[in-house]
């Protein structure tokens, strides 16, 4: 463990470059801000995960996010457990029908004024589960979608610089 | 001759190992009934293709497989259950019912599994506890982290688990009904998404049965790369549930270590493939991509790194008390209700499993390279935490030195051939980082008319339900993530 340690503190931290915030998210974002007036959040995120019926591989990649490369909390940002302690509910996978209610019930419990990221090709329109017979379709087909960040999954550095559109739009 | 040989006559289903298979009919399915009531026989897999039930069998003595196949008839009261023969068999014949399959005329549980629309989870009837100073704790559908969706509900007195019960089926997607109908290699995208960790395992063992149903052979350097993925894909899994299991016991440093362990895998990956997590790389007729010399020079370098990784784990994990306290003796699932599960992967390793001829698919015969190379399935008997920790680390250990040695002997050559428009049945499988995945396709005229995906987790979740025994509720992330069965991958 002392290994560990002595070798974190003596090397320069493995940490990429913050990604610039991605171009297309600022454009949509800056349009949903001007039309809803909704309020700013300031300088920091918590986010809330639902898988709404993925097959996991967008949670690999949500959780790469917290890997000492892409160091998702020296943003602001970070993952919380509970929905009520959450500005930005991320949804992934298509909507299974088994999980409609909980996925409505989860937006319900995020307070306004509350943020919702389709991540990945199936959050977006149900990519290659739509059409499927327990499938709903995107994650819009239940809750109202504010930004998307597309992918199949969508990459850690994707997700970030889709994160750090809604930071940069708000300032 | 095994006396699965002596029961089954020879039937056209292609696999590679080939598969003793064969039509039975009520006596039959009675006789097989009778058997399996004396004989050790495993149960693999179980499934309705919409007119036959048909079960894999496989004999534990020496890893011979077999598939049957049963008309269920109206007229003599349907199709006898194996659930109370073969206890992993419960969930799945759940699952026949509620896909639109007819339902075995003495099922042992006539819940629906799948289905919440038959039977919502709120009035769902979770199997009853009786005793004093009771109570229940119901977690999820929607669990507070990054992990897919599925209900737990605890019958707990005071902080023991006195019974749990998993309530699953939330990412129910109707994966299979959607490949039918698609080419081969559209219903490949979506075999590659029953479990997106295990895409690569997934990805092979459809393939495979793609091209037993056809009779094509792929070219020598595509079963190799297919593989080196397939390793690469263990590497990152292992060192993601190393870490996350230390990160559920409260020990972040290594979460970090493997974090950067498996990041590293990742964008090696990236560019030698094509994709981060090596989906759709695997095609059925081959592979999609042909790295060249440079590429595959990156995943060498890569290997002795991730080598000091998994030395730091070791070192780390070892000298830790506080955290051995927590994995020692946790979670403990006894060899003999592995075997009563016939439980593949790790969970079966770390349970005494490691013994049984087959159960690490990539020794049985025929499956190259893996029959030019030596691959020694690690075991412990002791079925704990620690247990299942002990056994991803040395198959670490052991995919290191298995991609080296693909590396080096890689033969070089075409990666990929045609699919002929034909029909046929065929079997497939290969042993992702989870255990043994396994697929049945029956083609008509170069689509698929009828599927099967049988994630090894279909046996590992009710292993889950009795690790817990005789633990307490704040023990169960941890026993649960040494286990880590997928959601999605059962949630058909």
């Amino acid at each position: 463990m002392w290994r560990l340690i002595a070798r974190n503190l003596l090397t320069r931290p493995v940490a990429d470059p913050a990604p610039a915030p991605d171009p297309a998210a600022l454009e949509a974002l800056g349009k949903r801000v001007a039309d809803s007036g909704r309020q700013r959040l300031g300088r920091s995120l918590a986010i809330r995960h639902v898988d709404a019926g993925s097959c996991n591989a967008c949670e690999l990649e949500l959780h790469a996010l917290s890997n000492p490369y892409h160091d998702l909390e020296r943003f602001g940002l970070s993952f919380v457990a509970s929905p009520r302690h959450a500005d930005v509910l991320l949804v992934t996978g298509p909507v299974a029908r088994n999980m409609r209610d909980a996925l409505h019930a989860t937006w319900v419990a995020v307070p306004e004024p509350r943020w919702v990221i389709a991540a990945g090709a199936c959050a977006i329109d149900g990519g290659c589960f739509a059409g499927a017979p327990e499938v709903l379709g995107g994650a819009d087909a239940v809750i109202p979608v504010d930004l998307t960040i597309p992918g199949c999954p969508p990459t850690p550095t994707a997700l970030l610089a889709g994160l750090l559109a809604l930071l940069a739009v708000e300032r | 001759m095994t006396a699965l040989e002596c029961f089954l006559a020879p039937y056209p289903v292609a696999s590679v190992p080939p598969v003793l298979a064969r039509h039975l009919d009520d006596d039959g399915w009675q006789a097989l009934r009778s058997a399996l009531a004396v004989e050790a026989w495993d149960l693999t897999g179980l499934w309705h293709d919409g007119g036959d039930v048909l079960a894999t069998l496989v004999d534990p003595g020496d890893g011979t497989l077999a598939l049957v196949r049963h008309r269920p008839n109206p007229a003599s009261g349907g199709w006898g259950s194996l659930g109370g023969l073969r206890p992993g068999a419960i969930r799945l014949e759940r699952t026949v019912v509620d896909r639109g399959g007819p339902r075995p005329a003495d099922a042992t549980d006539r819940r629906p599994w799948l289905d919440h629309q038959a039977q919502p989870t709120l009035g769902y009837p979770f199997l009853p506890v009786e005793g004093e100073g009771l109570h229940q704790v119901p977690v999820g559908p929607v669990h507070a982290g990054i992990i897919e969706p599925g209900h737990f509900r605890f019958h707990a007195q005071g902080e023991a688990v006195v019974r749990l019960e998993a309530r699953l089926g939330y990412v129910r997607k109707g994966t299979l009904e959607a490949m039918v109908g698609r080419a081969p290699g559209d219903a490949a995208v979506l075999a590659g998404r029953l479990s997106g960790d295990t895409t690569v395992a997934h990805s092979i063992a459809f393939a495979r049965a793609v091209e037993a149903a056809l009779g094509i052979a792929v070219p020598a350097r595509a079963h190799w790369l297919r593989a080196v993925m397939l390793e690469v894909e263990r590497l990152a899994n292992h060192f993601g549930d190393c870490g996350a299991i230390a990160n559920d016991a409260a020990f972040a440093l290594l979460h970090m270590e493997c974090g950067r362990a498996r990041e590293r895998i990742a964008r090696t990956a990236a560019p030698l493939f094509g994709h981060r997590l090596m989906m759709d790389r695997v095609v059925p007729g081959g592979v999609a991509v042909d790295p060249d010399d440079r590429d595959i020079a990156a995943l060498s370098a890569l290997l002795p790194v991730l080598a000091e990784h998994l030395a730091a784990y070791r070192r780390t994990y070892r000298g830790l008390p506080s955290l051995l306290d927590r994995t020692l003796t946790t979670g403990r699932i006894a060899p003999a209700l592995a075997r009563c599960y016939a439980a593949g992967g790790v969970v079966g390793r770390a349970s005494g499993q490691a013994i049984i001829p087959g159960q690490d698919a990539r020794t049985r015969p025929g499956v190259p390279p893996y029959d030019m190379l030596p691959v020694v399935p690690v075991g412990r008997d002791a079925g704990d935490v620690d247990a299942r920790v002990q056994v991803r680390l040395d198959e670490i250990e052991a995919s290191l030195a298995l991609i080296a040695a693909m590396i080096e002997h890689m033969p070089r050559g075409e990666v990929r051939v045609v699919l002929p428009d034909t029909s046929g049945e065929g079997l497939g499988w290969a042993e992702g980082f989870r255990g043994d995945c396994q697929w049945w396709v029956r083609l008509e005229h170069g689509k698929v008319a009828a599927v099967f995906g049988r994630d090894p987790s279909w046996f590992h979740w009710p292993l889950l339900e009795a690790a817990i025994d005789g633990n307490i509720i704040a023990d169960f992330p941890l026993i649960n993530k040494s286990i880590n069965g997928s959601y999605s991958g059962v949630d058909l």
